[in-house]
């Protein structure tokens, strides 16, 4: 009685799902930003080169509504750009993950590499991936395989650091375990030590293709030719912010997307272990 | 006042402060003899901490500690926290090497962890990304490599019948309840056939009501396969039930053996009618007694 007394007086907020009302605000704070937007360009308070938030819905649309048509070299859909960049982050990343998950599962298996190589991914950890792109030019003398090679050194450290962590931290009684089994140091590594070790593992993957993602768009701009950089670069220099705008939204779908992969493969290797 | 046929005795003259006056009956060969284990663990006295004055001294775990079981003995070792059970336990299985002295299995020295030691983990670690058929399968893969596929899953079966858990082959650790989890470990230890099974504290997450019924189904498991077993536990009540003979241990640091008591009571045990034996509030009373006198005293020196 008294529940039901006190629920009643809450009122109608309190009845609406959690979930209803977050999808409500954030529809309305779009709302918001649309209308300031709109109303900034119509008084012409910015830039004015700046669209309006109508034009660059209808420019959206016109690019999203058909992403793959090809007019020639220079002129492509949307959904090629993002498809080479794609390919791009996931061939780099692939061959810094073919790099890193061995090279931190050895050291994060013997203490004395781990020691002796952890100045070297602490010097280089904190570069900037992008300082590599000269040297990718200078030793590969090709835009694409230099756009491969910052891929792949972005994505090592993360996967590297992650892997060795996870190998390094082993929950003891794991180990315990196969020792008082007798199990041989082989059967230990591939049957304790890296399913234990793959949250951690994949965390580091998740990491590592977020940033590559991140770092395409600027490898694009610098090296050019194609990918979804390359057309935010080719359309700031055509002075077309709906097309920019479109680009950012599209790269950001993506990047979200990718996240939510390694979020599902990390939650599918833990077997109800924390996230 | 020692026989070398008794049964269980403490052998060791620092510390056989007495035993048991019992069972000098049957011959039965020692399976698993401690001798002067001591166990030291090193404090900081390098350069560094020198200079910084952060020294500590060295800890002594255990004191010289000796204790002789025979086969097929159930042993419950007792005594208030900090006094280096699981420690003892730890050199027991061979995960851990004492400072000094040898742990003896049928008369040979051992100083590595082997199948013929399983053990129950208070925590039960468990693999959770095995199935509860492939921790037993993973266990008994290790220990019997060359045994055939077919006898193999045979041997998983009949260990997770035995614990009752037909049905939950397929789960994960992370599906089962507590009880249950100890019941996947119970089956792992026992179905790699160990000559010894240890337990370290193998309840002692559980409530009550669960532990109750694991201590039930272990002396059920027990009365079907007699093996030797040392269990730590830290419950009069759960010693008395499952042990043929209780060690307790005075408090640490440097640990020894207090007193060694036996448990007469026949087998099979049940909990409801035990406190109806002669003599049950006697031996629970001497237990009560020299844990809470030690207990005491722990809890004094931590002030």
């Amino acid at each position: 009685m008294t529940i039901q007394a006190t629920t009643s007086k809450k009122g109608i907020l309190a009845k609406i799902d959690k979930n209803l009302l977050a999808t409500i605000l954030s529809l309305l704070l779009l709302a918001l930003i649309f209308s300031i937007w709109e109303l900034g360009v119509n008084n012409q308070i910015f830039s004015p080169l700046m669209p309006s938030a109508t034009q660059t819905a209808q420019d959206f649309w016109k690019w999203v509504s058909n992403p793959f048509y090809e007019n020639g070299n220079n002129d492509k859909g949307i959904g090629w750009h993002l498809l080479v960049s794609l390919r791009r982050v996931l061939i780099g990343f692939s061959i810094g993950a073919a790099i890193a998950i061995p090279l931190g599962i050895v050291i994060g298996l013997s203490e004395v590499l781990s020691k002796a190589i952890d100045p070297y991914i602490q010097l280089l950890k904190p570069v900037s991936p992008l300082a590599w792109l000269p040297i990718g030019l200078g030793l590969l003398k090709d835009s694409e395989s230099t756009a491969l090679f910052v891929i792949a050194i972005t994505s090592l450290f993360p996967t590297l650091i992650n892997t060795k962590f996870g190998v390094a931290n082993v929950d003891r009684t794991y180990l315990d375990v196969a020792r008082s089994l007798g199990a041989s140091r082989w059967r230990t590594i591939q049957k304790i030590i890296l399913p234990a070790a793959a949250p951690s593992i994949v965390a580091g993957l998740r990491i590592s293709i977020g940033i590559a993602w991140l770092v395409i768009v600027a490898a694009e701009i610098l090296v050019g030719g194609t990918g979804v950089g390359y057309f935010i670069w080719n359309e700031w220099n055509n002075l077309s912010i709906t097309s920019i705008i479109t680009a950012i939204i599209l790269v950001g779908m993506v990047g979200l997307i990718l996240d939510r992969l390694f979020g599902l493969l990390q939650y599918w290797v833990s077997f109800g272990r924390q996230v | 006042m020692i026989s070398s046929n008794s049964i269980f005795n403490s052998l060791d003259s620092i510390n056989s402060l007495v035993d048991s006056g019992g069972s000098n009956s049957a011959y039965q060969p020692v399976q698993l003899a401690l001798k002067q284990i001591s166990m030291v663990y090193q404090g900081r006295r390098g350069l560094l901490d020198r200079l910084t004055g952060r020294t500590s001294k060295d800890y002594v775990a255990i004191a010289d500690l000796s204790l002789e079981i025979t086969a097929n003995t159930f042993v419950s070792i007792i005594g208030p926290s900090g006094c280096g059970k699981s420690t003892l336990l730890n050199i027991i299985a061979g995960l851990i090497e004492p400072t000094s002295g040898s742990v003896l299995i049928n008369g040979k020295e051992v100083h590595s962890p082997a199948p013929d030691r399983g053990i129950i983990f208070q925590n039960y670690a468990l693999m959770p990304w095995m199935t509860v058929y492939e921790n037993i399968r993973f266990a008994v893969e290790t220990v019997f490599p060359k045994m055939p596929l077919g006898e193999q899953r045979q041997v998983v079966h009949q260990f997770i019948d035995l614990v009752g858990l037909r049905g939950a082959e397929k789960k994960h650790p992370h599906e089962l309840s507590g009880g249950m989890k100890q019941r996947v470990g119970i089956a792992r230890a026992l179905a790699i056939n160990p000559e010894i099974l240890l337990m370290d504290e193998p309840f002692g997450a559980l409530d009550a009501l669960t532990r109750g019924f694991l201590q039930d189904e272990i002396e059920r498991i027990w009365e079907q396969q007699r093996k030797t077993v040392v269990l730590i536990t830290h419950s009069i009540e759960e010693a008395i039930l499952l042990s043929d003979r209780i060690v307790m241990m005075t408090k640490g640091p440097a640990a020894k053996i207090a007193q060694i008591l036996d448990v007469p009571f026949p087998r099979p045990r049940q909990r409801e009618t035990l406190d109806q034996m002669r003599g049950y509030h006697q031996l629970k009373a001497e237990m009560e007694q020299h844990l809470s006198r030690e207990t005491r005293a722990v809890e004094e020196a931590r002030i």
